[in-house]
């Protein structure tokens, strides 16, 4: 019999090298699609001649407008995170905490919004506020105030879920205890409950900031000819003046505002899981009472004002022509509109944006699949387990990238040699790709990480080699919510815009692309054609991720 | 060396960081044998159990099956089997599509699977309900099936991490009965980890005590129970007084051992008789499983605690007559 002294984990080595190998195709992956386009951006800012020269950032932060782009940038996110959030408490109360027919409908329509293209919520805003639109008396058209409605149009659902997916599961007793104590309805829930809920409210608020800093469809749309954010002046930069020094310089700046607000909802996110007490929700929610009314009253104006207004006067908007009303905007999505704004029909567009989802969706849920599958391993050796969070790091990093700075990051890198694919028909679609691995990765992760470590051991033990243990454990809970991570992937791809305007080709146009073309050509033909589009590829999105919810199957972590 | 020797464990040592799990162990289990692993949570039972598994990288020393070493052989190629306390059942295959499981890993052919599973259904005593969703079922239901399952493959050696643990009390009785038969009448070689002693006792030919990483004692349960190793060893049974021989003698007591050894006492040591050869004051009596609790301030001894058959009526203050169990449970020399 051997005595040995050494670490015993040769049954290991096998398993280990097949989740390396598993792990270099999306390392290589996000390396050639993200590291170097970043990369190239940061050297086209701060290298000039093969030489570090920080002349460039002097320069652009020496301008005027440089400052007031910023500046706006912060406070058209501040602003929009300020007010979804307060819009968005009262919403998390009603539709969480309390009890009423149809709840379950009007929390699906509240997220509707969340799902729709970025281009498409600019243009159903500008329906609605441009002269003639229902609330064109406001004067609102092309002004600040219209982008902050718009983004919190957006973003109210992601306070509205966040928030009240922890209120509904917190346990009454601490504020009824307070009450019990003598503290008045509003003063246990500002002592008591408000300070349980910081870090669901902390956490959605860095989101929407982030979403807001980084809008660009919207912006773009519903901004007049002088409204810049950093992302729209990227675009501008590069497309109009060919300035990409400037650009480059700016998204550095974004680069620096983005990766603050990951780490500001990645602190939130680790504080949030402390120790709160949390109820099953069937417990917590009560029916409706009459101190309830002041948070209904709020909810209802949202619903009804932000929310259904402008989609209610998009679908209006889109059946109205010039001889009253009619399909005469859907009919006319078969031609180039008038006075030849397109190069190609809006129906080819589609078809394009189609093609080009579903090759994007194909690479987005392969990488994802791949990189979920590698971080959701538990080595027990601590040297395995260290290399593991590096990598998890490492594919978390363009969690939160700006589809701008990917789109100009590509126009540096991929246009040109060692690797042109200017005109590959697989440029678009990996750079859609790389907007939506992220969300592939939150859809997926979660699922198989809360699968117990101990069912891989019990399958092993019982004869499982590494490959039949994924196929036994792993492959069935991946399979459940696959179809999530599909349709996500599709319908961010479907309605992609900042990545792709950098990208498109004129006579090869999305969808997205051609609404926002048609928008900037004079003529009401033009903009009733954007608007019935816009119809078109909010109900194809719509559909889509209503599909793929159907997929998701409930699962609670320990009996997966 | 070959031949059938079973499991060898030899100075075995797992780490986590800087914690010393399992301590130089070195444990051996028959072909056949039931060997229970007792000790406190924490002790590091359940890591000792993972390493022979495989589970668990080992620091130092050797797991053996009849003499072959098994550093080299990964945990899907080891042939044991292995029930955690909660089962962790495939919740997306129904009963026998678990307890399948590892008979199509070990590639049996369809007809061959399905007498199997139904043989091992009817032996965990849930014949013809291999077509339950193992979420519809008990929690004691569920363990049996965990149990076919490890059981379905023939295990060469059979891995318990505290099967009965997560059960309520009347069904962990029950089942410790059901599996203690079970194992016996396959023939199963068995590592079983439990902090239950009357578990432990119940299920194993031999039990080996456990405490912060190492072995204390590994013997048969009636050895372990009447002549434990140390105080440790007597504590974690549950013994709570501990009384020089010489001292009882002098208190009245007939024991039949060496001068200079201790008696450990539990409150079931010491019964009220009329005409016991120890006196003693009652202090207090609570009633309990059965019977009477008392503490008593035996003379010449202390304060200890009885047990008395019944609800027995008495007074704080009452004087009573107590006597010793014939087998006192024996350390060697002075506690």
């Amino acid at each position: 019999m051997t005595v040995a002294l050494r670490t015993r984990a040769a049954s290991r080595v096998g398993p280990t090298a097949a989740v390396v190998l598993v792990g270099l195709v999306p390392l290589a992956f996000l390396a050639v699609f993200f590291g170097w386009p970043v990369a190239a951006i940061v050297a086209r800012g701060v290298v000039a001649d093969g030489t570090l020269d920080l002349s460039g950032f002097t320069e652009v932060l020496a301008r005027e407008r440089t400052w007031e782009v910023v500046g706006r940038t912060l406070a058209q996110a501040s602003a929009g995170t300020a007010l979804a959030v307060l819009l968005g408490m009262p919403g998390a109360y009603v539709l969480y905490r309390c009890r009423f027919p149809g709840r379950g409908a009007v929390r699906a329509f509240v997220t509707v919004p969340f799902v729709l293209p970025t281009v498409v919520v600019g243009v159903a805003f500008r329906g609605l506020l441009v002269e003639g639109g229902w609330w064109g008396f406001l004067g609102l058209d092309g002004t600040f105030t219209a982008v902050v409605a718009a983004l919190v149009f957006f973003n109210y659902c992601v306070v509205v879920r966040t928030v009240g997916a922890l209120w509904s599961r917190l346990d009454p007793r601490a504020e009824q205890a307070a009450r019990a104590l003598g503290a008045s309805p509003l003063r246990a829930f500002w002592s008591v409950t408000l300070p349980s809920l910081a870090p669901a409210i902390a956490s959605a608020a860095s989101i929407v900031f982030l979403f807001c800093a980084t809008a660009f469809g919207t912006v773009l749309v519903l901004g007049g000819p002088g409204y810049g954010t950093v992302e729209t002046e990227i675009y501008q930069q590069t497309v109009t003046f060919l300035d990409l020094r400037t650009a480059a310089v700016l998204s550095v700046l974004q680069l620096l505002v983005v990766t603050g607000c990951l780490l500001a909802a990645a602190v939130s996110r680790r504080r949030r899981e402390s120790a709160l007490r949390l109820q099953s929700e069937s417990t917590v929610d009560h029916r409706l009472r009459r101190g309830d009314l002041p948070a209904v009253a709020v909810t209802v104006a949202v619903v009804l004002g932000l929310l259904v207004a402008p989609l209610v006067s998009l679908v209006a908007g889109s059946l109205r022509t010039a001889d009253g009303w009619g399909w005469g905007n859907y009919t006319a999505l078969s031609t180039t509109g008038s006075h030849d704004a397109l190069e190609a029909t809006v129906w080819e567009a589609a078809l394009n944006s189609v093609r080009i989802a579903v090759d994007a969706t194909l690479i987005a849920v392969t990488i994802g699949v791949l990189i979920c599958i590698v971080c959701s391993r538990r080595p027990r050796r601590p040297a395995a387990r260290r290399t593991l969070s590096a990598f998890d790091a490492l594919f978390m990093l363009p969690l939160g990238v700006s589809a701008v700075t990917v789109g100009f990051g590509f126009l540096l890198t991929l246009n040109r040699p060692p690797l042109d694919l200017r005109s590959s028909v697989v440029l678009i679609p990996i750079a859609q790709a790389v907007v939506a691995i992220p969300l592939v990765i939150r859809t997926l992760l979660p699922v198989l990480r809360a699968i117990d470590e101990r069912q891989r051991e019990v399958a092993g033990v019982l004869g499982a080699g590494p490959a039949r243990v994924f196929a036994a454990v792993d492959l069935p809970v991946l399979g459940r919510s696959l179809g999530l991570a599909v349709g996500f992937a599709f319908a961010v791809s479907l309605g992609e815009f900042g990545a792709t305007s950098f990208l498109s080709q004129p006579d090869r146009p999305t969808l997205p692309v051609v609404i926002v073309r048609l928008i900037g050509r004079p003529g009401v033909d033009n903009l009733g054609m954007a608007l019935a589009a816009s119809v078109v590829l909010a109900a194809t999105t719509v559909v889509v991720i209503g599909l793929a919810e159907r997929f998701r199957i409930q699962t609670a972590g320990a009996d997966l | 060396m070959t031949g059938p020797q079973g499991l060898g464990v030899r100075d075995l040592s797992v780490t986590f960081g800087q914690t010393q799990a399992v301590d130089h162990v070195s444990l051996d289990v028959a072909p056949g044998e039931v060997v229970a692993l007792l000790g406190p949570s924490g002790c590091g039972k359940s890591s000792l159990l993972r390493a022979v598994a495989g589970l668990e990288p080992t620091r130092a020393g050797a797991v053996s099956w009849d003499g072959d070493d098994l550093a080299d052989v990964p945990v899907h190629r080891r042939g044991f089997g292995l029930m955690f306390q909660d089962g962790q059942l495939f919740a997306h295959r129904d009963a026998a599509g678990n307890v399948e499981f590892g008979l199509r890993m070990a590639g049996l052919a369809k007809p061959e699977r399905r007498r199997r599973v139904g043989e091992l259904l009817e032996l965990v005593g849930l014949d013809g309900q291999g077509r339950r969703s193992v979420a519809t079922m008990s929690g004691g239901e569920q363990q049996r099936v965990a149990l076919a399952r490890a059981l379905a493959p023939r295990p060469r050696l059979l891995l318990l991490d505290e099967p009965l643990s997560s059960l309520d009390r009347a069904l962990r009785e029950r089942l410790t009965g059901d599996l203690h038969r079970i194992l016996r009448r396959t023939g199963t070689t068995a590592l079983y980890v439990t902090h239950d002693h009357d578990e432990a006792f119940a299920m194993a030919h031999r039990v080996a005590v456990m405490a912060a990483g190492r072995l204390l004692q590994v013997a048969e349960p009636r050895q372990i129970w009447q002549r434990p190793a140390d105080e440790s060893v007597a504590r974690f049974l549950g013994y709570r007084w501990f009384v020089g021989v010489r001292a009882l003698r002098a208190a009245g007591a007939d024991v039949d051992a060496a001068d200079d050894a201790t008696v450990a006492l539990r409150a079931d040591s010491l019964r009220l008789s009329a005409g016991g050869p120890l006196k003693a004051v009652v202090l207090d009596a609570s009633f309990s499983r059965g019977g009477t609790t008392l503490r008593v301030d035996v003379e010449g001894l202390g304060e200890l605690e009885a047990r008395a058959f019944g609800a027995t009526e008495l007074a704080p203050d009452a004087v009573v007559a107590l006597s010793l169990e014939p087998e006192v449970a024996l350390l060697p020399g002075a506690v």
